[in-house]
């Protein structure tokens, strides 16, 4: 190791002198567009709320229309059991044409239905419970069916333990849920927020700003100057990699003191992968910026190759092993995938090392020839 | 290696360069060029729009690759080694790309910043700039908050924050007023005289291309003529002369008429007179048979550059004449004496800048009423109140009898608006834009095919009308823009520098339309940065800071200027005297003030 | 008025122009949409088609290999291991191998047998716990089916009540179903509010929106030429994407499309609404662009799309009543799978014309303070 000789020295303080000028220009101009600052930070905190207090995939408080068709005891300890349930707001009814007719105008989400020989079926043995329900949303449509089985099975074991003479059926499965016993959906849905943000941040606003310079001409003059191509880049990347860690503090904050998820894998390695995912959007915003040289366009693109896929087919919110061969190989192109399964990992199960060490690895990877192809991109040269 | 001093600071040999158009065209922008920039001079590439210019000036920038050919700049080859000139030289882009987020001050910092300037020259730079650029007081506006001339003096000084060995301006002084033109000059010269520097620039303005060591005239990618610019001059000796329009003729119809005689090759009203350039060996113009030149006086004059170039241009474009006479299909019935536009006091203010200060004047039917100002004196403000665009703070104005602003609709039927910058639908075909301002003013049916037919005739627009107009050469792009506003047949016609980086085949062009309108009854307003433009000119304002100076006909503003030395005062003389004068009288004013 | 009428035909004409002159725009608005739809159609699916699974089977008795046959025989699960020791059940859920383990105490059998109830115990996954859950109600129905076989086999008393399942609209409850009508006003929404908030950003920064204005063009005129064709190909995007939902994914159209096109003019109309307005506030393209995405964001989310209404909080609740994304995912749902007809619409299409009505408003006064 000897120290650099005198000129490269002088040379390297010259190139961060520029790289500094640069930053400052592009932290000025962040600061003042309101339109940098509303998909900087006003977005990232709308989605934060949105995502930690609005939305839930939990089905709670189903509104049901009960169809008691015949008020025998039985029937109406039965129904008295979707009166118990926490999942269901039941309104009783003795025929089901009303009833139907509040499932047609979405005032109810299913119909559970008594019919008049409930009691002389079950005697004999072949009771039937007929549950009806809306598949337009088909989610919530089996979430309910699902429910309404429990709240069955719920009063089939009441009746036992009052020696009722019904049994709680031979096999009981008894579910438990790892990493998330209460099953709360903010569990998953925090991790897929931070993704989000981060590609928001990293690719949208990048590959906006740069495509800017090509539109308004800014570049013609400063490709004129000392200053390097990997100096332009530099500059361009460095002030959104700190935007997008920031963006990440806000959504953890968040998340451990607004939705209290948990955190149980190691912190250093959360920063880590962010860091090489944020390096990785921030590349793809600079290649496509480069290539459309078009804000527009720009926009267009990323929206398509990294914002939507972050939320369809990372497998953030949707299983990707449910979908068909094609649509999952094309997953495998998406660094969102590998992000998504470091950060479920991460926040709930732990340091895994046999999940985050192959993660990681493709996510270098990727950084890596991302931003040789961006580097490749940015020439300075017009037309 | 190389860098030992080079004989030449941009050697270029046989330089090609052709583009392909969307349209399947192939553009030959340079064809087989040669250049040679000296150290120590400024060199001027003049020549019309599509000449090549801007092509040649980015290849030596390093942002271009040439086809075929070579070229060396500061003894490197360019092509192999851009960012080693880059490092070296100063650039100025046609469209300089300020930031527009930045300030004034932040915009020159940074380019100070990435070339290396000490905090020592900046403190000996910054007030030279400052003062070159009249941008002192503005240094913490956003630069997209400044007009249109600002900007472009702003890029200039980011560009001039270091003094290389070598400047490449692209058409530096487009849209700068002539005032900033003499300043800006001054300090190009001194940095080449003082300095060692050399300049390679390109400029549509010739008067100061006659300032330059060296000229090259590029046409549609050809070199036409290098050398001194008197030279090119030269080439009009014995042929310049300057005439007197006979009594009860303006300037401007005996200048359209010798500019329809195949024996003149060019004239301008200058000065009340019109200087004209004749053709070689023509006959004796005074033997002239009922020619235009037949019974002038002709007086002759020592050729300027303009001369020059223009024989070398009219030679290159073959026989065929200076387009643009043209007629309208309904000559406006022109009562000279009726009023067309009246303006009284008009005031308007961004917060407390008045940016229009108790502005009147009045313009008569048929007249051309040309607003002369420096940049950010007001002019498109008052414009755009003329036009109802914007409201007006105080004071009173009237457009055919009434203000635009509050009328019905219908009124903005009787006026046509040709802005500043290029506002056509750039996506849609020349016929498609006519297509579409001919339905938005009413016009349908047969009417409406004829006045498009008209336009294309006219404007000589007809071979490119399936040509997206984004696309059109620039001057093909001002004739457009004119086309679309004159389709109505309008009784006025405003019209906000519409020459501003037209070359002077495209501004002969031009003027001789606004000619023909006058003459046939349309009142014109116009604003210019071309001093001599205003010559054309019945009536002339001149503006600064928000208020008119001075008023009257050309003629009358010329006696305003000093004396010079060897010459006949110019219009330009005479407004540069006008608005040092003012100024001078309004900075006493704030010390008379201070002190008080 | 004739006048004002063929004025505005001429800006809607070169609108249209404008925007579908280009090739390149031309693929750009027709193409994402059918790209989207594609992709959302595969991909955006709560149903599950693969579960892996691990199996420690500590009794290997025939009545545990009876019911896991079953789990294999399904379609969906499929046994990626067989655990001997409970000490590996960890690594496959957390490595993420499988999905599932189920465990199968020692005495499965033997407590069947007495008519006692056997547990079967599911452990998931629960860092999607959407996914884990669907998971799980497919393995209570397998186990269901397997306790009515057992009882009826063993003569035993059963649970007396079977429960039935009904669906209306969509028998076999597929999400793609649910889903891809829904994106009819989902991607229509994207693209009609950028390009409205777009095309008059672009005229003001590229100088022609002044052209405009001193034509005898008034206000009024220039915004309803700038409605026209945004409505006009947001109404083609939602026939590609129509179309895809019926020739490709095959999915049955039960309403009318006089209907659906109806509340989707409404609904259009409501977005250029917001563009408008969006475009009178932004000052060059990029912040009209912006903007767009910063609303439409919000709009996707709260709009029922991917999570349920009525699982929000009431205040959100009450804050998708101003989304007209809402009421076009439901009318678009109910009227492609239900075949709803405009009286039971009713309750849809009232707000959204509010919403056209505020927002257009609301733009027509910010074009004209403006230009002040």
């Amino acid at each position: 190791m000897t120290a650099p000789d005198q000129p490269t020295r002088r040379r390297l303080r010259a190139k961060a002198r520029r790289v500094w000028a640069l930053i400052r220009k592009e932290w000025r101009q962040m600061v003042r567009d309101p339109s940098s600052i509303a998909i900087g930070v006003v977005l990232p905190v709308i989605l934060i709320l949105l995502y930690g207090y609005g939305l839930s995939l939990d089905v709670k408080n189903v509104k049901v229309a009960v169809v008691l068709e015949s008020p025998s005891p039985q029937a109406t300890e039965l129904a008295a059991g979707f009166q118990l349930s926490p999942y269901f707001e039941p309104r009783f009814f003795n025929s089901m044409p009303p009833a139907q007719e509040l499932l047609l105008q979405r005032n109810v989400d299913g119909i559970v239905r008594i019919r008049s020989d409930f009691a002389r079926h079950q005697s004999i043995g072949d009771a039937q419970l007929q549950i009806v329900v809306n598949g337009t949303d088909a989610n919530r449509a089996r979430i309910i069916q699902g429910y309404a089985q429990g709240a069955v099975a719920q009063w089939g074991a009441r009746l036992g333990a009052q020696g009722a003479g019904v049994s709680a059926g031979p096999v009981v499965v008894q579910n438990r849920l790892w990493f998330n016993e209460a099953n709360d959906s903010h569990y998953f849905l925090v991790p897929g927020l931070i993704v989000l943000v981060m590609t928001l941040i990293g690719a949208f606003l990048t590959a906006m700003v740069m495509a800017r310079e090509w539109e308004r001409g800014t570049f013609e003059a400063l490709f004129v100057t000392p200053v390097r191509s990997d100096e332009i880049l530099l500059g361009k990347t460095i002030p959104y990699f700190v935007q997008g860690m920031v963006g990440l503090g806000l959504c953890l904050l968040a998340g451990k003191f607004l939705f209290h998820v948990p955190f149980r894998g190691s912190m250093w390695l959360l920063g880590a992968s962010s860091m090489l995912y944020l390096v990785v959007a921030l590349a793809i915003g600079l290649l496509i910026s480069s290539l459309t040289r078009s804000q527009f366009v720009a926009s267009q693109i990323t929206l398509l190759v990294t914002f939507l896929p972050a939320v369809m087919l990372s497998g953030f919110l949707f299983d990707l092993r449910s979908m068909p061969a094609a649509v999952r190989l094309i997953t495998y192109l998406l660094p969102a995938r590998y992000y998504v399964a470091l950060l479920q990992t991460l926040f709930l199960a732990g340091d895994v090392w046999g999940v985050v060490v192959p993660n990681l690895l493709v996510l270098g990877g990727m950084a890596a020839a991302l931003l040789f192809l961006a580097r490749l991109s940015t020439t300075k040269k017009l037309a | 290696m190389t860098d030992s001093q080079p004989d030449a600071a941009v050697l270029g040999r046989q330089i090609r360069k052709t583009f392909h158009r969307d349209t399947g065209e192939i553009v030959h922008a340079l064809d087989g060029v040669s250049l040679e920039a000296r150290p120590g001079t400024i060199t001027a590439l003049v020549g019309p729009d599509g000449a090549g210019k801007t092509t040649l000036i980015r290849m030596a920038a390093g942002l271009m690759r040439a086809d075929e050919g070579e070229l060396r700049v500061l003894g490197i080859d360019v092509a192999a080694h851009p960012q080693r000139v880059q490092s070296r030289i100063g650039y100025m882009p046609q469209r300089f790309g300020l930031y527009e987020d930045l300030t004034t001050q932040e915009n020159l910092d940074l380019y100070a910043d990435l070339h290396g300037i000490t905090a020592a020259q900046r403190q000996e730079r910054y007030p030279r700039l400052m003062e070159m650029t009249a941008l002192g007081p503005f240094v913490d506006r956003l630069a997209g908050r400044l007009s249109g001339g600002m900007k472009q003096k702003l890029g200039l000084a980011c560009t001039l924050v270091r003094w290389p060995e070598l400047l490449l301006l692209d058409e530096p002084t487009v849209g700068v007023d002539p005032l900033s033109r003499r300043e800006l000059w001054e300090i190009i010269e001194q940095l080449v005289h003082g300095q060692g520097l050399t300049v390679l620039l390109s400029t549509s303005y010739l008067d100061e291309a006659q300032r330059c060591g060296n000229v090259i005239v590029l046409h549609q990618g050809k070199v036409l003529a290098r050398g001194g610019p008197q030279e090119v001059s030269a080439l009009a000796q014995g042929r310049a002369f300057l005439a007197e329009p006979g009594a009860g003729q303006k300037a401007r119809g005996l200048q359209a008429r010798l500019l329809d005689d195949p024996n003149v090759i060019d004239a301008v009203p200058q000065g009340g007179l019109v200087r004209l350039v004749k053709k070689n060996g023509a006959q004796d113009p005074r033997q002239a048979g009922e020619d235009a030149l037949a019974g002038l006086i002709l007086t002759p004059a020592e050729p300027i550059f303009e001369d020059g170039f223009m024989v070398l241009l009219r030679r290159a474009v073959g026989e065929q004449g200076i387009g643009g006479s043209m007629t309208l299909d309904r000559p406006v019935v022109a009562d000279a004496s009726e009023m067309v536009v009246t303006v009284r006091d008009l005031t308007r203010l961004f917060g407390s800048f008045a940016a229009v200060d108790h502005v009147s004047f009045d313009v008569h039917r048929g007249e051309i009423f040309g607003l002369l100002g420096p940049n950010g004196a007001g002019k498109t403000t008052t414009f755009r109140m003329l036009c109802g665009l914007l409201a007006a703070t105080g004071g009173m104005l009237q457009v055919a009898g009434v203000d635009l602003r509050h009328a019905r609709a219908s009124a903005r039927q009787r006026i046509g608006y040709v802005a500043q910058k290029f506002s056509l639908y750039g996506q849609l075909s020349v016929v498609e834009n006519l297509d579409f301002f001919a339905s938005a003013y009413g016009l349908r049916g047969g009417r409406k095919r004829r006045r498009i037919d008209w336009a294309l005739e006219q404007f000589e627009l007809g071979a490119l009308r399936r040509l997206p107009s984004g696309q059109l050469p620039g001057g093909f792009k001002q004739r457009l823009a004119m086309a679309a506003a004159l389709l109505h047949e309008p009784e006025t016609l405003f019209l906000d520098e519409p020459t501003s980086g037209a070359d002077p085949l495209a501004r002969r062009e031009f003027w001789r339309r606004i000619t023909a309108l006058a003459e046939q009854g349309v009142t014109v307003i116009i604003t210019t940065h071309f001093m001599e433009e205003a010559e054309y000119c019945d009536h002339v304002a001149v503006m600064d800071a928000g208020r008119i100076l001075a008023q009257g006909t050309p003629a009358e503003i010329r006696r305003r200027a000093q004396p010079q030395a060897g010459r006949e005062p110019t219009m330009e003389d005479a407004f540069v005297a006008i608005v040092e004068q003012a100024r001078g009288a309004a900075s006493a004013d704030v010390k008379a003030g201070g002190a008080a | 008025m004739f006048e004002a009428l063929l004025r505005i035909l001429a800006l809607t004409r070169k609108e249209l122009l404008a925007t579908l002159k280009d090739p390149r725009s031309r693929v750009s608005l027709l193409l994402p949409p059918i790209i989207q739809c594609l992709i959302f159609g595969y991909a955006a699916t709560y149903d599950l088609s693969d579960v892996p699974y691990a199996v420690l089977d500590q009794d290997r008795s025939p009545a545990s290999h009876e019911l896991l046959a079953r789990l294999d025989g399904s379609g969906v699960f499929h046994r990626v291991a067989n655990l001997d020791r409970a000490q590996d059940l960890p690594t496959y859920i957390n490595q993420r191998r499988a999905l599932l383990v189920i465990q199968v105490g020692q005495d499965f059998q033997r407590r069947l047998q007495l008519g006692q109830a056997a547990p079967l115990q599911v452990i998931a996954d629960g860092r999607n716990s959407n996914t884990a859950s669907v998971a799980a109600s497919y393995i209570a129905a397998v186990v269901e089916a397997f306790n009515a076989d057992w009882n009826l086999a063993h003569n035993q008393a059963g649970p007396s009540i079977r429960v039935v399942g009904r669906s209306w609209y969509n028998p076999n409850l597929e999400t793609r179903w649910a889903m891809i009508p829904s994106l009819v006003g989902t991607l229509t929404m994207l693209q009609t509010l950028l390009l409205t908030a777009m095309s008059v950003a672009r005229e003001r920064e590229q100088g022609t929106f002044d052209q405009l204005l001193v034509t005898p063009f008034r206000p009024v005129e220039i915004m309803i030429g700038k409605t026209l064709p945004s409505m006009l190909i947001g109404e083609i995007q939602a026939t590609n994407v129509l179309l895809v939902a019926q020739l490709w994914f095959r999915i049955p159209f039960a309403g009318s499309f006089v209907t659906l096109y109806a509340g989707l003019s409404l609904f259009l109309l409501a977005a250029v609404g917001i563009g408008l307005f969006l475009s009178a506030i932004a000052a060059t393209m990029q912040q009209a662009m912006l903007f767009s995405f910063v609303v439409m964001m919000p709009c996707m989310l709260l709009s029922g799309l991917t999570t349920p209404i009525s699982s929000m909080p009431k205040a959100l609740q009450d804050a998708t009543l101003a989304n007209p994304l809402r009421y076009a995912i439901e009318i678009a749902q109910r009227v492609y799978l239900e075949g709803a007809g405009l009286g039971r619409l009713f309750p849809d299409l009232w707000p959204m014309a509010i919403i056209a009505v505020v927002t257009l408003s609301a733009a027509a006064w910010m074009f004209r303070h403006r230009l002040q």
